[in-house]
């Protein structure tokens, strides 16, 4: 974790036009079964963007699905296994960011925060990919280990809209997946990328947001501060940022020693991949 | 490192502090314009807008569903057809599984007799505990096995903002939150699901107002009785031709008057205990999708009406044998169901109804659901002599009888409309706001509105005749 090497940009496969039957290969569903998991994946994003429907579509369950925005209101938990690893697969409410503070955002974003997911899926509405891509930009500030899964292609190509998953893959640096959940298709090469992002094997390197001048120099010189003093946490950077916005949740944090833990484990962690690869 | 730590939260706290101070423009704005600049850049890279973008078909529909003018008048005929499918619908098979339950519970009880069981035994468990759980059976699984499936479709389909759009103005008006509508909305289902929903809104004050106000949209647990009704005593005053249309017509109206009473008690709300601005947001207009068949069926039939029923089955066990033994226990020559029912009667005359109704409405607060059964279950007595096959064989029974009237089932339908929620909502307010107060309110201000309206209503038809 400590080293970062690029993002080695995988050759694209011929799409899984054959439906169901094969993109479902190697994945065994297993409900609400989350026991003994491996790995802990999240499903982040905008509201209304599928990630109920993918949830279901991995797990095998039926969490309830509406076409409106709001309708998952708590986070919802469901198993996989793939490859002989076993998932546990949390299905987060929608949020349009993570910088206010109404319950579903703060959900979501303790999630990813403090759950220290091994990988945050954060699904993607296709036909409006720049607004969504505000909600990514702050995700991938807090965790490195991330997909990202472009839904809903087929309304995107039903409105004319031409999506470029490989230069949007090239801009956020983690893998990128056009899926159209409802049917299935894209989604085994998901499971794929989120296996290889939660074992280690696809090193990402995420976008960092652009802040300039007198911003960027405090975020920097805080940076330094924060991993002088709590060594391999892997969000300094959005520490950083969120204490220069004055977020009293993140101060409590530090103040609780929240932080430092965080900092301990991703030391174990990275110690523990030296020796056999993965966790 | 551990040195280091025992100071380090303060010193990087008191660092941040500084170095916040000395920003010319607020770090927020600077990072959300951050934000903003780097997303349309990397979009501008990967998205390509093929076609020249004419309004699409689903804008065009939208153009319609949402207007001023069509929007609310569409909605209402919507909703109108919903009803009017679900009682057609609902008639036929009602009759069946009717028929069917209620044989079967001859058979059993004559095999119980036949093999020597005690008469108190084979009345407790067969006409007590089973005929209570036959009757919600058949009053409630058609209605809502075709009620939830439309329901499911309209919500899959994207209606349901669509809703919300069209009525966040009158929301905004009576000081509430315009998503008001979308919880409202998810109340047709059920109220405890429409206050979970709450949670979409984000201010507290609002919130409150939609939680404590859920309850005038009629759950599915209330659409059975207000489908029975309708169908009983609607329907049979006009001719056979338009009959299920007045009856659906009647529904929508009793629909109509929820929506009233909410918009009502949120603005008396807003200007009372719950005083502020309705704070504006903004909703997004999902596109519609094409209804997945399997996922419908499995979340309105497994999800939705196999979960109520079963509710509704858990409570009307015990309410069938309580009934059973009220009815056939006697004090001085008169069966306690008597008792109770004459020492209610004054109080329910008042407001239109009977003793019976509201002993009914006593034992089923755990459940809506259970109202008509145990009420059916409370006139046909003691005796059991009244095997009620079909629907005109109970409206003989309510009129002939028991003496209903069309202001009966007026009345009756506007209280089970108002009246407090069942008791599983009751619980979900408190845990979704935490206060015993705002529960109590929210429990006991529905039945008070309840009280004076079926009252008032029941008053000035009577003077009025």
């Amino acid at each position: 974790m400590t080293t970062k090497r690029p993002l080695s940009i995988r050759k694209p496969r011929p799409p899984a036009d054959e439906a169901c039957g094969s993109c479902h290969m190697g994945l065994r569903q297993l409900g609400i079964d989350a026991s003994d998991w491996d790995y802990v994946v999240a499903l982040a994003g905008n509201p209304n963007t599928g990630k109920s429907t993918v949830f279901n579509t991995l797990t095998g369950l039926r969490q309830h699905v509406g076409n409106w925005p709001g309708k998952t209101v708590a986070r919802a938990e469901g198993g996989f296994e793939f490859q002989g690893k076993r998932y546990k697969l949390v299905d987060l409410p929608g949020t349009y960011s993570l910088l206010s503070a109404s319950t579903d955002e703060e959900i979501a974003r303790d999630f990813i925060l403090f759950g220290r997911p091994d990988c945050t899926v954060i699904v993607m509405d296709a036909t409006v990919l720049e607004r969504n891509l505000n909600l990514a930009l702050q995700i991938l500030e807090i965790t490195e280990r991330a997909v990202v899964c472009v839904n809903l292609m087929d309304e995107a190509r039903r409105k004319g809209i031409l999506i470029d998953p490989e230069a949007l893959e090239r801009d956020l640096g983690v893998p990128v997946v056009p899926t159209v959940a409802r049917t299935g298709r894209g989604i085994e090469r998901l499971i794929e990328a989120v296996a290889g992002v939660s074992a280690g094997a696809i090193r990402t390197q995420p976008h960092r947001i652009g802040a300039k001048g007198d911003a960027a120099r405090s975020v920097d010189e805080l940076v330094a501060l924060i991993e002088n003093k709590y060594p391999g946490l892997p969000n300094a950077r959005w520490v950083a940022m969120r204490l220069l916005e004055g977020d009293k949740r993140v101060e409590n944090a530090i103040r609780r020693g929240e932080l430092a833990e965080s900092s301990a484990n991703s030391l174990n962690q990275a110690a523990a991949a030296g020796t056999t690869g993965e966790r | 490192m551990t040195p280091t730590t025992a100071t380090a939260p303060d010193q990087i706290l008191d660092r941040a502090e500084q170095l916040r101070r000395g920003l010319d423009v607020s770090f927020r704005d600077q990072i959300v314009e951050a934000i903003y600049d780097d997303a349309e850049d990397i979009a501008s890279r990967a998205v390509q807008l093929g076609r020249a973008a004419g309004p699409t078909w689903d804008e065009k529909l939208d153009k319609i569903l949402t207007s001023r003018i069509w929007g609310l008048p569409i909605m209402l005929v919507g909703l109108a057809a919903v009803f009017w499918i679900t009682i057609v619908g609902a008639n036929i098979p009602s009759q069946a599984i009717a028929s069917l339950l209620f044989s079967f519970e001859d058979a059993a009880a004559g095999l119980f007799s036949a093999l020597g069981a005690p008469g108190w035994l084979t009345g407790f468990l067969w006409h007590g505990v089973y005929r209570g759980l036959a009757w919600v059976i058949a009053v409630m699984l058609p209605p809502m096995a075709i009620f939830f499936p439309l329901f499911t479709i309209l919500e899959n389909l994207g209606y349901l903002p669509r809703v919300a759009f069209n009525m966040d103005w009158l929301f905004k008006r009576v000081g509430a939150h315009g998503k008001q509508a979308l919880t409202m909305s998810m109340g047709f289902g059920c109220n405890a699901a429409g206050v979970i929903s709450a949670r979409v809104i984000d201010s507290p004050r609002e919130r409150l107002i939609a939680i404590l106000t859920n309850n005038f949209v009629p759950c599915n647990g209330r659409f059975p009785t207000l489908i029975m009704l309708s169908v009983v005593f609607v329907a049979a005053a006009f001719p056979p031709v338009v009959a299920s249309l007045a009856a659906a017509g009647s529904v929508v109206s009793v629909v109509l008057v929820g929506v009233v009473f909410t918009l009502a008690v949120s603005w008396l709300l807003s200007r009372t205990i719950l005083k502020g601005e309705a704070s504006s947001f903004t909703l997004e207009l999902p596109p519609y999708r094409r209804p997945n068949i399997g996922q419908i069926l499995y979340t309105s039939i497994i999800d939705r009406t196999l979960f109520v029923l079963w509710r509704a089955v858990l409570m009307a066990a015990p309410a069938g044998g309580a009934i059973w033994l009220l009815s056939n226990i006697s004090v001085s020559g008169t069966s306690l169901t008597g008792w109770v029912s004459g020492y209610l009667d004054p109080l329910g005359h008042a407001i239109g109804l009977d003793g019976v109704i509201l002993l009914a409405y006593i034992i089923a607060i755990p459940a809506n659901e259970i109202v008509v059964p145990t009420m059916l279950m409370a006139y046909t007595g003691a005796g059991m002599m009244i095997e009620i096959d079909s629907l005109a064989e109970l409206q003989q029974l309510l009129v002939g009888q028991e003496g209903w009237t069309l202001l009966t089932a007026a009345c009756l339908m506007l209280f089970s409309l108002l009246h407090n929620p069942c008791s599983t909502t009751i619980w979900t307010m408190y845990k979704e706001t935490g206060s015993a107060k705002w529960t109590t309110l929210g429990a006991l201000m529905p039945l008070a509105i309840a009280f004076a309206v079926t009252f008032a209503v029941a008053q000035v038809a009577r003077f009025l005749v």
